[in-house]
């Protein structure tokens, strides 16, 4: 599903040169679901952003289900976005003067559904997160929990095959926080790919595999993903750190 | 996707209404004033009858001093004389021919109700109506035969008509004038004139004619006339030696119906000038000139140097306005970065974000140019108030409002440009706190 090989990110001033990222390979296969983590600044936010499309590497390899990504364009790098990738975020990022249909409706729009597949998306989406009645309403209006699960909602309503979710439970309170990932466990069951960056070792210990970076390198990995069912045994995983 | 980007782009200014309402005054503002500016030279400028401007021609002819020039840039004078005007007309070498020239005459209305009131009109020949085509309401021109028979006749303008006869139909009633008494043959309807453009010498923008006598009847009548008169020497005692003077009071139209009567009609003007030059007349070089109805207007500066440079100067406003909106944009656009990230994130690629922005300007500038055309619309009713010679051009056409709006909505998506650029430049990444 993803995979990436000897992957460089260097930050460039004037001054100086920062590598966010040395040397970091990863593969990360369909079906899983892996918690990536690391200390605060450690490039796991950065390999983020890369396996998301939102910032360009410096060196090595990225292939996402099957496409090579280097040297895309920006319009071929936004449909593959559209296309492969759900986003959750810490924040929700729900646009605040939309209500849940018209902010579950915007990747849809870029995808250039007609209107009636859009509708039928969105109730669906809406629906699996619990939130159909409440389609008329404005972000302002809901818990935490209730706006990352419309965030979910967005996410899914495009039938991504990967989930990247950036500390999704990081603004909530723990009741919450334990149905947001009830309900990304229960989305990866039915097939949709999760790689979700954190650093609460709780959350972390409740993915398939755990890849741990630091200094911009994966160190540590589980070799035997701890395994939800029997199916996902074939499936299998494997981290590897070149350098590591 | 547009309709999409509308109803973002409504929404985002509703969002913001007080910020929104300024960028839109910013542009209303501006392109009111442009746009008042611009319509009256636009109408100003105007051709008056461009099924014909070009047919119709003002004849000068320079008849002035050997020892200076009418003017010092060597053009001929703006009118000419009486028996060089009588000449023209008699040799009727041209399609359609009409000296002219205004007079004002007391008139003694019947209605005992209605007091003696003093009236401006134009003496010329029958040929004027048909050059010019003013429509009537009732009647007709006079004829050429009653042009040659020097008829006591009259055709009043619509105004005029509507003073002495409550508008009836006043065909074969009698009129008196200045102690003569003219028979009505035609009513003329509502004339709209931008200009007075058959008598630029008197001003562009004057009062309508009141009433139209044949040349004939008022040279018989010994009237002199209303408007510019110029001399360069005495004209002797008395009506006749002024009629015989080298003083030009008498404006010339001719209508040439090709390029060919053109050519026949300068060679007819160079020979006439020449014979006359033998009788010891025209005594600077050979300086005729046929002027077209448009090149006659240039020619007279009917858009005056001054409603140019308003009309600069009011496009320099709408640029220092166009200047405040790229601020209030950049500042909007940029609060919004979040809203930006967000959409990439969710697969908007940069030109959708683009297109997102520019629409939402194109909004701002469609909402400012309908505000745009009301404060237009009020500049105008200002023009008309402040300068009543200018209320004929001080009107807004359906080609000057199909201007506005574009102007406002192009002038909005410039100004949009800049700060749309910036919008699409946004990281992803770095907005979304990943």
């Amino acid at each position: 599903m993803l995979k990436m090989t000897h992957l460089q990110k260097v930050y460039r001033t004037h001054l100086i040169e920062t590598h966010a990222l040395r040397d970091f390979s990863i593969h990360v296969r369909d079906g899983e679901f892996v918690a990536v983590t690391g200390p605060s600044g450690s490039g796991k936010t950065t390999f983020l952003n890369i396996a998301g499309l939102l910032e360009e590497f410096t060196g090595g390899e990225y292939w996402l289900d099957g496409v090579d990504v280097r040297g895309l364009d920006d319009n071929a790098r936004s449909k593959l976005r559209n296309e492969k990738i759900g986003f959750i975020f810490q924040s929700f990022n729900l646009i605040p003067d939309l209500n849940l249909f018209d902010n579950v409706d915007v990747p849809l729009r870029y995808r250039g559904f007609n209107a009636a597949e859009r509708k039928r998306r969105i109730d669906e989406a809406l629906t699996r997160v619990g939130l159909a009645s409440r389609m008329k309403h404005y972000p302002s209006e809901l818990s935490g929990g209730q706006q990352q699960r419309v965030a979910i909602a967005r996410a899914l309503a495009g039938s991504p095959r990967l989930l990247m979710a950036d500390e999704p439970t990081g603004n909530l309170d723990s009741l919450m926080a334990r149905g947001v990932m009830e309900l990304l466990e229960e989305v990866n069951r039915q097939g949709t790919t999760i790689v979700m960056v954190t650093h609460d070792p709780e959350l972390a210990a409740r993915a398939q595999r755990n890849v741990h970076v630091i200094d911009g390198q994966v160190t540590d990995f589980d070799e035997a993903p701890k395994l939800r069912d029997p199916d996902a045994a074939s499936r299998g995983a494997e981290a590897v750190a070149a350098n590591g | 996707m547009f309709s999409y980007y509308l109803q973002l782009g409504l929404r985002s200014l509703r969002r913001n209404p007080i910020l929104t309402a300024l960028m839109v005054l910013g542009i209303a503002l501006g392109i009111a004033a442009s746009m008042t500016t611009l319509t009256v030279m636009h109408l100003m400028g105007s051709d008056p009858i461009p099924w014909k401007s070009d047919k119709l021609h003002y004849v000068q002819l320079d008849n002035w001093s050997a020892d200076s020039p009418y003017y010092d840039d060597g053009r001929p004078p703006d009118q000419i004389t009486y028996r060089d005007a009588v000449a023209l007309v008699e040799a009727g070498k041209a399609d359609r021919q009409a000296a002219m020239y205004k007079l004002s005459l007391p008139i003694q209305p019947q209605n005992p109700e209605v007091k003696p009131f003093q009236s401006l009109g134009r003496v010329t020949h029958s040929d004027f109506f048909a050059m010019f085509e003013p429509p009537f309401a009732h009647g007709a021109p006079w004829d050429r035969r009653q042009d040659g028979e020097h008829a006591r006749v009259i055709v009043l303008g619509k105004a005029l008509n509507e003073k002495l006869f409550g508008g009836q139909d006043s065909v074969g009633r009698s009129v008196r004038m200045g102690g003569n008494d003219y028979t009505v043959v035609g009513v003329l309807g509502d004339w709209k004139l931008r200009s007075k453009y058959y008598d630029l010498t008197n001003g562009a923008f004057n009062d309508p004619d009141e009433f139209f006598m044949p040349f004939t009847t008022a040279i018989d009548l010994k009237q002199r006339a209303s408007g510019n008169n110029s001399c360069f020497r005495s004209s002797g005692d008395g009506w006749d030696a002024y009629l015989d003077s080298d003083c030009i009071w008498i404006q010339m139209w001719v209508q040439l119906d090709s390029n060919e009567r053109l050519a026949e009609y300068k060679g007819f003007l160079d020979s006439y000038v020449n014979e006359q030059k033998k009788l010891g007349r025209f005594e600077r070089p050979l300086n005729n000139r046929l002027l077209n109805v448009t090149e006659w207007m240039d020619d007279q500066r009917v858009v005056s140097r001054d409603v140019e440079v308003q009309t600069g100067l009011a496009f320099a406003f709408l640029i220092v306005c166009l200047v405040n909106t790229i601020g209030l944009l950049l500042a909007k656009f940029t609060r919004k970065s979040g809203e930006v990230g967000l959409r990439r994130a969710l697969g908007a690629s940069r030109r959708d974000v683009f297109s997102q922005f520019l629409v939402e300007s194109g909004v701002v500038g469609l909402t400012g140019g309908v505000v745009g055309l009301a404060l237009t619309g009020l500049g105008l009713v200002a023009v008309r108030a402040l300068y009543p010679e200018f209320r004929s051009v001080a009107q807004l056409d359906w080609t000057m409002i199909a201007v506005t709006v574009a102007l406002a909505i192009v002038s909005a998506v410039l100004a949009g440009l800049y700060p749309t650029w910036r919008a699409c430049r946004v990281q992803p990444a770095a907005q979304l706190k990943m």
